[in-house]
C-alpha cells in the first residue's frame, strides 16, 4: 500500500512533443492518498488509460515524474512496481486451477508453501471463490475469471496499489452491481489504494471515494460524487456527470443579478465583474416546473418517464433545456413555464466554475 | 417455419454425388477390385480373396518401408515443431521487420516439391553442389549417393528447409492472437520467461500446434517426389519410403495386386493414425476444461 505522487507529469506519443494538442495527457500534479479509492472517469480517448498505463509502468511519460510512498518510480519497470492490474479482458492462466492462479504470483516471488497456502485461502475466501479452487480456470465464466484476476493481485499483502482497467466491460449487468459491490466491499476491508478506469459514471460513483474527471488529457475535476454533482468544477463536469447533464445557458451577471437573455434571475451569491465566456450551469434537478406565467415560459417538446421521475425536454430561446420532475407531479398542458432554485445555480467563466460571495 | 417434406429434394444432391462418385469412390473402388484379384495377363483376372493383404501384411520389405517412413516422420517432427515453436517465438512482432521476416520464412513454402529435390539434388554433389564441394574441401567425407547416414542427414534437412515454415506461420499466427494484457499480467506477476512460455503462449498455441502436427505427420508420411529426386530411394533401400516403395511395385513390377493392397492398408495406416492422433490432443483439450 503506498501514496502515489504526480509530479509534473505529462505524456505525448509523438517523439518530440511541441504545441499543446501532442500531449495526450496535459501537465498534471496529483496526490493520490494511500487506502483510498479513485475512479478516473472520462469519454473514450481523454488520456485516462494512458494514465493508468504510466502508474502500472506500461508506459514511460514523455515528462515529469511518478513517486511510491516517495520513491522515485518513474523508470522502474512493471515487474518492480509492485501493482496489481485487472485489465478490460479477464486473464488467468488456462492450464492453472484457480487455485494455481492465486498462488502464482507469490511463487514467483519465492514465498514458502505455507505462506502461500494462508494467503490464497484468504484471498479465496474474500473473493468468494472457495468453492472452486480446484477448478481448471478456463472454463469459467467472465465474472469469475475477473475476481479471479483481482485475486491474484490482492494475494501479495504487499501491493501499492490495485489499479483496474475498464474491468466490468465483459460482465454481465446483474453481474456488475454484484462485483462492484464486492469491490467495494473488499476495499473497505483490506484498505489498498485502488485507481479504476472507466466511461461509466454510474460504475465510478458508487466505486470511488474520489472521483477524477478527466477530458482531452486534462484533470478537470477531482472530488467526491457529492461535490461533482453540485459544484461542477468545468460545464464538461457538470454536463458529463448527471443522467440528463447540466444545463448550461450564455449569460450576463452583473453583481446578484444573472440577464439570461432577456430574463432577470436573482442568484444566492454576488459576483465581481465577470470577463469572457459567462454561463450559467444549472443542473435538471433544480429545475421546477410550474404554470404559464409563474416563471420563465419555455416551450415544451416531450416528456419522458423513467420510472422514478419525468425528464421534460424543453426549450428556451431556441435553446434545449432539461428538466427533471419528481415522480408524484402531474405534469398538465398549462405546465411550461420554469423556475430556477438559486442554490442549483453555478457560473462559468470560460467553462471553469467562479466562487461568489454568499449574500 | 414449417417445413414441407418432399422426398424428390434427393435428387438436387444427385450431381454432387455424382461428381464424388467419379473423382473418389469410383478409383478407390478400382483398387479395392484389383486387391482382391490376380491376373496372369491378357486381362484376365480371378478372385484371389484377401491373400494379397496377408503378403502384404507379413512382407519384410514392406516392414522395412515402414520402419523407416516411422524413424523419419518422427525425426522431422521432432526436430520441425520445436523448431518453428523457436522461430516463431523470435520473429518481430510489428513493424517492417515483421513482414520481411514473413515472406522470407514463407519462400520455401512457394517451392514445388520437384523443385526443391532438385535443389537440394544438386546443392549437395561433391563436383558442382555449393554443400557438397565446400564440406568436400574441409576433407568432410560427404555423399549422399553412397553413404546411408549422409543420405538421410540430406533429407531431413532438406524436408526440414522445407516445411518447417508452415510449422512457423502457423505459430506466429497462435502468438500474435494473443492480447497484451495477458503480458503485461505475467509482468505484474512476475513471471519468467519459461513461465510467459508454459502456461501463456503454448496453451494459447496449442490449437495450431495440433493443425501443425497433424498436417507435417500426414505430409511427411506420405513423402515421394522430394526424396525420390534426390536419392531415388538409395543408396540401396535406405531411404524407400512408403511411398517409393509402392510406386515401385505399382509402376516398377506391374504387380496391381499386391499394390493395391499395400495402398489400401497405407491408406489406412495414415486415417487411423490421424484420428487417433486428433481424439487424443483435443481430449486433452477437454479435459482443461
Amino acid at each position: 500500500m503506498a501514496k502515489i505522487t504526480l509530479s509534473n507529469l505529462a505524456h505525448s506519443y509523438i517523439e518530440n512533443p511541441k504545441a499543446k494538442e501532442d500531449y495526450v495527457l496535459k501537465p498534471l500534479n496529483h496526490e493520490w492518498d494511500d487506502g483510498a479509492a479513485y475512479a478516473l472517469l472520462g469519454p473514450s480517448g481523454c488520456g485516462k488509460s494512458t494514465l493508468l498505463n504510466i502508474i502500472s509502468g506500461i508506459l514511460t511519460p514523455s515528462q515529469g515524474s511518478i513517486l511510491f510512498n516517495d520513491v522515485d518510480v518513474t523508470f522502474a519497470d512493471t515487474t518492480n512496481r509492485n501493482i496489481a492490474q485487472v485489465f478490460q479482458f479477464p486473464v488467468v492462466y488456462d492450464t492453472m486451477t484457480v487455485r494455481q492462479n492465486l498462488a502464482f504470483p507469490l511463487k514467483n516471488r519465492g514465498a514458502k508453501e505455507e505462506y502461500i497456502k494462508q494467503r490464497v485461502g484468504s484471498i479465496a475466501r474474500a473473493i468468494q471463490v472457495e468453492d472452486i479452487l480446484d477448478k481448471k480456470a478456463s472454463g469459467l465464466t467472465a465474472d469469475a475469471k475477473q475476481k479471479i484476476s483481482l485475486g491474484r493481485g490482492m494475494v501479495r499483502e504487499d501491493v501499492n496499489a490495485i489499479l483496474f482497467d475498464e474491468p466490468l466491460t465483459v460482465i454481465d449487468p446483474h453481474m456488475k452491481w454484484e462485483l462492484r459491490t464486492q469491490l467495494k466491499a473488499l476495499h473497505k476491508e483490506l484498505k489498498h489504494t485502488m485507481i479504476f478506469v472507466t466511461h461509466d459514471q454510474t460504475e465510478a460513483l458508487t466505486f470511488a471515494d474520489k472521483v477524477v474527471v478527466m477530458n482531452q488529457g486534462h484533470v478537470l475535476q477531482i472530488g467526491t460524487p457529492e461535490e461533482l454533482f453540485s459544484k461542477p468544477a468545468h460545464t464538461f463536469v457538470g454536463y458529463f456527470i448527471g443522467s440528463p447533464g447540466m444545463n448550461v445557458f450564455e449569460s450576463k451577471v452583473n453583481g446578484n443579478i444573472a440577464d439570461l437573455q432577456g430574463t432577470e434571475i436573482k442568484l444566492n451569491k454576488t459576483y465581481k465583474t465577470l470577463n469572457g465566456k459567462v454561463e450559467l450551469g444549472i443542473r435538471p434537478e433544480f429545475i421546477e416546473l410550474c404554470e404559464e406565467g409563474e416563471g420563465i415560459n419555455v416551450e415544451i417538446m416531450r416528456v419522458e418517464d423513467v420510472a422514478h421521475h419525468k425528464i421534460v425536454r424543453a426549450k428556451y430561446n431556441n435553446k434545449k433545456i432539461n428538466i427533471i420532475v419528481p415522480e408524484d407531479i402531474k405534469i398538465t398542458p398549462s405546465m411550461n413555464s420554469i423556475k430556477l432554485k438559486p442554490e442549483g445555480i453555478n457560473v462559468y467563466v470560460d467553462d471553469w466554475l467562479v466562487q461568489g460571495e454568499l449574500l | 417455419m414449417k417445413k414441407t417434406v418432399n422426398q424428390k429434394a434427393w435428387f438436387l444432391v444427385l450431381p454432387v454425388l455424382l461428381l464424388v462418385g467419379f473423382s473418389a469412390v469410383i478409383p478407390l473402388m478400382t483398387v479395392v477390385n484389383y486387391s482382391v484379384q490376380d491376373t496372369f495377363g491378357n486381362n484376365q483376372f480371378f478372385a484371389v480373396g484377401l491373400e494379397w493383404f496377408e503378403e502384404i501384411l507379413h512382407s519384410e520389405r514392406i516392414h522395412d518401408a515402414l520402419g523407416r517412413q516411422v524413424l523419419f516422420t518422427s525425426i522431422i517432427l521432432l526436430i520441425e515443431i520445436p523448431l518453428g515453436i523457436f522461430i516463431a517465438l523470435h520473429m518481430p512482432k510489428k513493424g517492417f521487420w515483421a513482414s520481411a521476416c514473413l515472406i522470407l520464412v514463407a519462400l520455401p513454402l512457394l517451392v514445388p516439391w520437384n523443385v526443391v529435390g532438385t535443389i537440394w539434388q544438386i546443392f549437395g554433389r561433391t563436383d558442382i553442389g555449393l554443400l557438397g564441394h565446400t564440406l568436400a574441401s574441409f576433407g568432410i567425407d560427404y555423399n549422399y549417393t553412397q553413404n546411408v547416414l549422409d543420405a538421410w542427414i540430406t533429407i531431413i534437412i532438406m524436408d526440414v528447409w522445407h516445411w518447417t515454415s508452415l510449422v512457423v506461420l502457423l505459430c506466429y499466427a497462435g502468438l500474435q492472437s494473443i492480447p497484451s494484457a495477458y503480458y503485461q499480467a505475467a509482468k505484474i506477476d512476475q513471471a519468467s520467461n519459461w513461465n510467459v512460455f508454459r502456461y501463456i503462449q503454448l496453451p494459447k498455441m496449442m490449437g495450431v500446434l495440433l493443425i501443425a502436427t497433424l498436417l507435417r505427420f500426414m505430409d511427411s508420411f506420405m513423402i515421394y517426389t522430394e526424396p525420390m529426386v534426390v536419392t531415388g530411394g538409395g543408396p540401396g533401400n535406405a531411404t524407400t519410403f512408403l511411398s517409393i516403395d509402392l510406386v515401385k511395385m505399382a509402376i516398377g513390377q506391374f504387380d496391381l495386386g499386391p499394390a493395391a493392397a499395400f495402398s489400401l492398408i497405407y491408406f489406412l495406416v495414415i486415417l487411423l493414425v490421424s484420428w487417433a492422433f486428433f481424439t487424443i490432443m483435443t481430449n486433452i483439450d477437454k479435459e482443461e476444461k
